[in-house]
């Protein structure tokens, strides 16, 4: 398992990496979304369709041993690090296939080895934790970095203030990317946050803070990329605002009708795998009739992976009961 | 009388309690817009103002504080936690000074402030959105802990935990939202039980089964499936789970001789240890078997998949029943 993932993360810096994963992020959201329509899930999930090029960029610029705590958001950054389809698939319809047996579900993907702690679905729980792995970082000299990835919302909880003060005031190795989709559950963004650009709340705390445009995978990856270089270097914490958007609603039962119309057209006209098709496109690596290849190729790969997933066996009831202590 | 689910029962309820006291407001996460991710507070905000029914930003700490410092303004405060496990961000503020600034004033400051907790499992969702945290509540002196069972104490219970002077933690039984049942909605309180005593909801004789929440209707049901074996259960909704109105459990268990307690929360330190103790030190002769407790195992709530086998159900009441006859 830890090969195929870590082999997976390295596909990252190949040039037709980034692309591929993303629609590789996008394919298993969709699968997701027909899963729960089609009843193999009950409760809710959070898809990340449309904020791939965050997931992607972030993994992208990381190096193994970093750490990044995220999300219930979490599908597109799981695979991103590296899990596969068939694992993060398999955790969300409950499958012991999955990468926590099927006993964790969407909210709670989990895979150490390439850097994914727990997700984290208390919205702000993240933050604080990797200001711990970055402080760990910092008394051991390891040079392994932390990522804390939380949404919009999470920067109006304490735990951002407590944990962005802690990383300032030690100078820890941690970046903190924020996805900003305008939307914190049913509420927009202008009616919770005072400030338009949350990179702005830096100041506060005496660290860089920048806004990236989290629809380009590239300049995420580089935002990310200068952000762990200082952190390494002694150069202290980053806020990193990364402007994006969610395409579904927060969760499967949200139609997302409080969007303004038009919104979602806009921004799909701003579709990350769509940009990065034309970076490839433009700069000769690639040409559309190969990538559209690759997208179908992709796609067949994760209906083969959501069919493995469902066909593998479920977890012993047993199995609830013997991981609660050591 | 009118056909209410517990939720539009609840809704009622608060709609009252807004009419009646304009120091009354609501705030919470998609509360005013929205009407709640459980249409709790649906249509409130519209017909009461941004005023009193206030849309806040994701910080439960902050609702809470806000909330104290409102009603010793002379406000009373309904705040919703969306889910159960989002409540400990505000646990602090809860316990730490909610329970406890009456105690520190010698009485004289009140928090009329009601925290709404839709809590318990059986919807299929998973870790913090199906927990049962009520005996962390009950565990701290100052604080008011109840639940309702049905539609017609939802819609009288949450205006009488309006109407209470003390901070009253309001657990909704979350799978139990869509459930049916006639409620007056001009009837006054006065009529009402009061907030502080529990209901026998089915009279009996050979076992008390005391409970409360999303398995008050589970406990009700194994009482018809109960006389069917020709046992007769009598079925208690405690109601108030701090304070807990241990007189009527008394009374029902001298009776009866047996007991079961039932909860959905973790059995492990749960209010039906607290119960049963009571039980033990009141009715010691009395009591033909030892109190049996049957709720959910220790162990993190489980994925959507595991949970009916997690929580306990009509069986596990029924089973725990027939335990209390092997003694
Ligand atoms: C402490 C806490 N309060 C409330 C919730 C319910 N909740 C889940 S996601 C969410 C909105 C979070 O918005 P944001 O941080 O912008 O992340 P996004 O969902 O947009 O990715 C809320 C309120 C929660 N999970 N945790
Ligand atoms: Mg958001």
């Amino acid at each position: 398992m830890t090969g195929e993932r870590r082999e997976r993360r390295a596909q990252l810096a190949t040039p037709l990496g980034p692309f591929e994963r993303m629609a590789e992020i996008r394919a298993v959201e969709e699968h997701i979304q027909l899963l729960f329509n089609e009843g193999h899930v009950r409760g809710s999930t959070h898809l990340s369709n449309g904020q791939e090029a965050v997931a992607v960029g972030v993994a992208a610029a990381a190096r193994l041993t970093d750490v990044v705590t995220c999300t219930y958001r979490g599908h597109g950054q799981a695979l991103a690090l590296g899990l596969t389809a068939k694992e993060v698939i398999g955790e969300i319809v409950g499958r012991t296939v999955g990468c926590a047996g099927g006993l964790g579900g969407s909210m709670h993907l989990v895979g150490p080895d390439v850097g994914l702690w727990p997700t984290f679905a208390i919205v702000g729980a993240g933050l604080p934790v990797a200001v711990g792995a970055a402080l760990a970082s910092q008394v051991n000299r390891s040079g392994r970095a932390a990522i804390a990835v939380f949404g919009d919302g999470a920067a109006n909880i304490g735990a951002f203030h407590e944990s962005l003060n802690l990383a300032a005031i030690w100078q820890l190795p941690v970046v903190f990317v924020c996805e900003n989709n305008l939307y914190g559950e049913y509420t927009r963004i202008q009616l919770s946050t005072p400030v338009s650009d949350l990179a702005d709340r830096a100041a506060g705390y005496a660290i860089p803070g920048l806004v990236v445009d989290g629809q380009d995978v590239a300049a995420v990856t580089a935002a990310v990329s200068e952000a762990l270089e200082r952190a390494r270097a002694d150069g202290g914490p980053t806020l990193l605002e990364m402007k994006t958007y969610r395409y579904s609603g927060h969760s499967k039962s949200d139609p997302g009708s409080y969007r303004p119309a038009g919104e979602l057209d806009q921004w799909l006209r701003r579709d990350p795998i769509t940009i990065e098709a034309g970076r490839l496109i433009d700069g000769g690596t690639a040409t559309a009739e190969q990538l559209a290849a690759v997208s179908s190729r992709i796609a067949a790969e994760v209906r083969r992976a959501a069919a493995d997933a469902l066909a593998a066996p479920q977890p012993a009831v047993a199995e609830m009961l013997i991981h609660v202590h050591g | 009388m009118t056909t209410l689910t517990l939720s539009k029962a609840l809704n009622e309820g608060l709609r009252k309690a807004l009419e009646n006291d304009p120091k009354v407001l609501i705030m919470g996460e998609d509360v005013g817009k929205l009407g709640g991710v459980f249409r709790v507070t649906d249509g409130l905000q519209k017909d009461f103002g941004e005023a009193r029914v206030v849309d806040t930003p994701l910080a439960e700490s902050g609702i809470v504080g806000t909330a104290i410092g409102l009603a010793l303004r002379g406000y009373r405060p309904i705040c919703e936690i969306q889910f159960d496990g989002f409540v400990f961000p505000a646990f602090d503020q809860i316990v730490c000074q909610l329970a406890k600034m009456r105690y520190r004033s010698l009485g004289k400051l009140s928090l009329p402030v009601v925290i709404r907790i839709p809590f318990g499992g059986g919807i299929g969702a998973v870790e913090h959105h199906s927990e049962s945290p009520e005996a962390l509540f009950a565990h701290t002196p100052g604080l008011r802990v109840v639940s309702c069972g049905d539609p017609a104490d939802a819609f009288a219970m949450i205006q009488q935990s309006v109407n209470s002077d003390d901070p009253v933690i309001f657990f909704e039984p979350k799978r139990r939202y869509w459930d049916k049942a006639e409620v007056d909605v001009a009837e006054g309180l006065a009529a009402a039980l009061p907030l502080d005593r529990a209901r026998v909801l089915v009279p009996g004789s050979d076992v008390t089964v005391l409970t409360y929440g999303p398995m008050v209707r589970t406990c009700a049901e194994a009482a018809v499936a109960a006389a069917q074996d020709g046992r007769s259960l009598e079925v208690i909704d405690l109601r108030s789970l701090a304070p807990l109105d241990t007189a009527t459990i008394v009374e029902s268990v001298r009776k009866t001789g047996r007991c079961v307690v039932v909860h959905e929360a973790v059995v492990t330190g749960g209010l039906g240890a607290e119960i049963a103790a009571r039980i033990t030190q009141e009715c010691f002769y009395q009591l033909e078997a030892p109190v049996l407790r049957v709720g959910a195992y220790t162990t993190p709530y489980p994925p959507s998949r595991l949970e009916e086998h997690y929580l306990p159900d009509l069986d596990r009441v029924l089973d725990a029943v027939d335990r209390t006859f092997g003694y």
